[in-house]
């Protein structure tokens, strides 16, 4: 296992890779007779040689598009797909060589499939789940008393699952894959389809047996506010290659176009005096009249009351707002100039390789 | 370990039994089923004494045995495992620490053992009372028979795991399930006992496995084959279990690699 330093690794990928052969389907009478004999395949790359490593105790947040790649990547970190080519290890393990033994100390959940029983009720589900993990009766009651206290199940734990609502049940899906106490968690869209108070609890839920067991956590998900509120490292896929793994702050400084403020005038104030006044803040104007003007502030400045100081020095503001550039654009923009940013990437790697 | 699987196999019976309505309507599907194969074959013999080797009384016998058998060994694995392929649901099994066809098979033992105690004694007796049904009184071959039809749930199971498996390399193996399932219905002896058959297609299917489902057991009950016959019939049933193994184990590793999770 070489870790780095002292942390072990989680999840430690080099090169991974997955195919997927698909069948192509010709067209008109005359295709669908030769496809009877002879079919076509396509050959569809889902993991391009993806390389990532995760210390333990980490929570990695993994998004990108539709179809790029992150559920692929999950399930082969998971153990269901055996990937194309690299290498793969798991909390020390091989996921798809050994995967019984391996399963035991990883929980998953997938948001948008069940893997409760769904004609029993809810108890059933996580007494079974026992059984199949073999977990002793007195660690099952102690673990069990702290998931419905804090995911609130007491209530559900005698219907059958068919009768919860979305909601409740992603709540008991929680519960189900945390039973065994796994040292890893991968999180398939854990939130997806989820009003936003059920939202705020799993996320709470998941920083707490972070913090409280040191559990390893990945998810994939499409709302970037899962990612902000619990993620210390943000890793983005596009079209099976990563674009970019680092902190969700340097994604903001790279990426965001810094705050924006807009300022209007109650008498008509030059642009050229703007730039005069605030020559020592980095910071680009922006104006199509005398009584309204847009700075831009770099990414890296921080320096906001000086600016707006220095504004009021010389002009009478009216109004001010201040637009900060959100993740979700950040992240659109990303996904537009995918190329470009995988480009980019890798020279940012390569830089941190030789710092 | 044995404790998961027992419970798997009790919470296949509770979910059986939830659907109640299907109960009422199996017994009498089957008993029907019986009926009509009654009168047919009756109908086949018209004057005649004996013909391929069974009297009518032995004909009727061995009909009734052999619906009722096949409520036990019969389940419906091969359907289940190809939609959660084909809807990507076995991912979640795949995440499980436990053999997933093993549990499929606890499964349909659950089920079977639901059907036997459900349909299979209550519609014997039903049969027993409008039929000339004649079981035998001889414990021995009772406990062999049972034993026998065990190996008949093993068997017909292991040809259940390899169809629906095969939905990991087809789109659609729908034809392929319905082709078997006929298959296991005739050529198991079932609707026709296999001495039925011209010589040549007896002696082919005497090299298949179907027989070993029902033909085999059905022939001990009845009486048709005794002594060291019989229990050679259960050598047979062992012999067939074991090298269904093979196929089986050879399918699911392709299978685990050509695996294409749907649906996201």
């Amino acid at each position: 296992m070489g870790g780095i330093g002292k942390t072990m690794l989680a999840v430690d990928v080099r090169n991974l890779r997955k195919e997927f052969k698909v069948q192509k389907s010709r067209e008109g009478l005359l295709g669908a007779f030769k496809d009877l004999f002879r079919r076509e395949y396509q050959r569809i790359v889902a993991v391009d040689n993806i390389t990532l490593q995760i210390p333990q105790g980490e929570i990695c947040g993994y998004i990108g598009e539709n179809g790029a790649g992150k559920s692929t990547t999950i399930k082969m970190l998971s153990g269901i797909l055996v990937p194309t080519s690299g290498e793969i290890r798991v909390g020390g393990y091989i996921p798809y060589k050994e995967r019984e033994k391996f399963v035991r100390n990883i929980g998953v959940v997938f948001g948008q499939r069940s893997q409760l029983w769904w004609d029993i009720a809810v108890i059933e589900s996580f007494r079974l789940l026992r059984k199949i993990y073999r977990v002793p009766e007195p660690d099952f009651r102690k673990r069990m008393d702290e998931l419905v206290e804090r995911l609130r199940l007491q209530e559900l734990l005698h219907r059958p699952v068919r009768k919860l609502s979305l909601g409740q049940r992603m709540r008991c899906e929680l519960a189900a894959a945390l039973l065994h106490n796994p040292s890893i968690v991968f999180l398939d869209e854990p939130t997806i389809g989820l009003d936003v108070m059920v939202k705020a609890e799993i996320r709470q839920f998941l920083q707490d047996i972070n913090r409280q067991y040191g559990t390893t956590i990945m998810l994939t998900t499409h709302d970037l506010q899962d990612i902000e509120a619990l993620c210390s490292r943000v890793v983005i896929l596009d079209e099976g290659k990563i674009i970019y793994d680092g902190s969700l702050e340097r994604l903001k400084q790279e990426w965001g176009k810094g705050k924006e403020i807009l300022f209007r005038f109650s008498a008509p104030c030059p642009v050229a005096v703007l730039k005069e006044t605030t020559a020592g803040i980095d910071v680009h104007w922006q104006a199509e009249h005398d009584w309204e003007a847009k700075a831009t502030l770099a990414p890296t400045e921080t320096d906001v009351s000086g600016l707006i100081a220095a504004v009021a020095s010389r002009a009478q503001i009216a109004d001010i707002q201040v637009l900060e550039t959100n993740t979700d654009e950040i992240v659109r923009e990303i996904y537009q100039s995918g190329a470009e940013a995988a480009v980019a990437m890798e020279e940012t790697v390569e830089a941190t390789v030789r710092v | 370990m044995s404790s998961l699987y027992l419970d798997l196999i009790r919470i296949r019976f509770l979910t059986m039994l939830a659907y109640r309505v299907n109960y009422y309507s199996g017994i009498i599907i089957y008993s029907i089923n019986i009926g009509a194969y009654y009168f047919l074959w009756k109908a086949i013999y018209g004057d005649a004494e004996s013909l391929g080797g069974f009297t009518v009384a032995e004909m009727t016998t061995y009909v009734a045995i052999s619906w009722m058998a096949r409520a036990f060994y019969f389940n419906n694995l091969d359907r289940e495992i190809a939609r959660e392929i084909k809807d990507g649901s076995v991912a979640i099994q795949l995440i499980r620490p436990y053999r997933y066809l093993v549990v499929k098979t606890m499964e349909g033992f659950g089920e079977g053992l639901f059907r036997l105690l459900m349909f299979s004694v209550p519609g014997m007796c039903l049969a027993l009372l409008l039929f000339p049904v004649q079981l035998p009184t001889d414990a021995g071959k009772w406990l062999l028979f049972l034993l026998m039809l065990f190996f008949s749930f093993l068997i017909n199971t292991q040809i259940n795991l390899l169809t629906g498996l095969f939905a990991f390399f087809v789109e659609n193996n729908e034809g392929m399930m319905r082709l078997k399932r006929v298959s296991v219905d005739l050529f198991s002896g079932l609707i026709i006992p296999i001495s039925f058959f011209p010589v040549w297609a007896e002696t082919l299917l005497k090299w298949l496995p179907f027989q070993a489902i029902t033909y085999l057991p059905s022939s001990v009950i009845t009486g048709r084959i005794e002594g060291a016959e019989a229990y050679a019939a259960l050598g047979t049933q062992i012999v067939w279990f074991v090298l269904l193994i093979i196929p089986i184990f050879g399918v699911w590793r392709l299978a685990r690699k050509r695996l294409i999770v749907q649906g996201g």
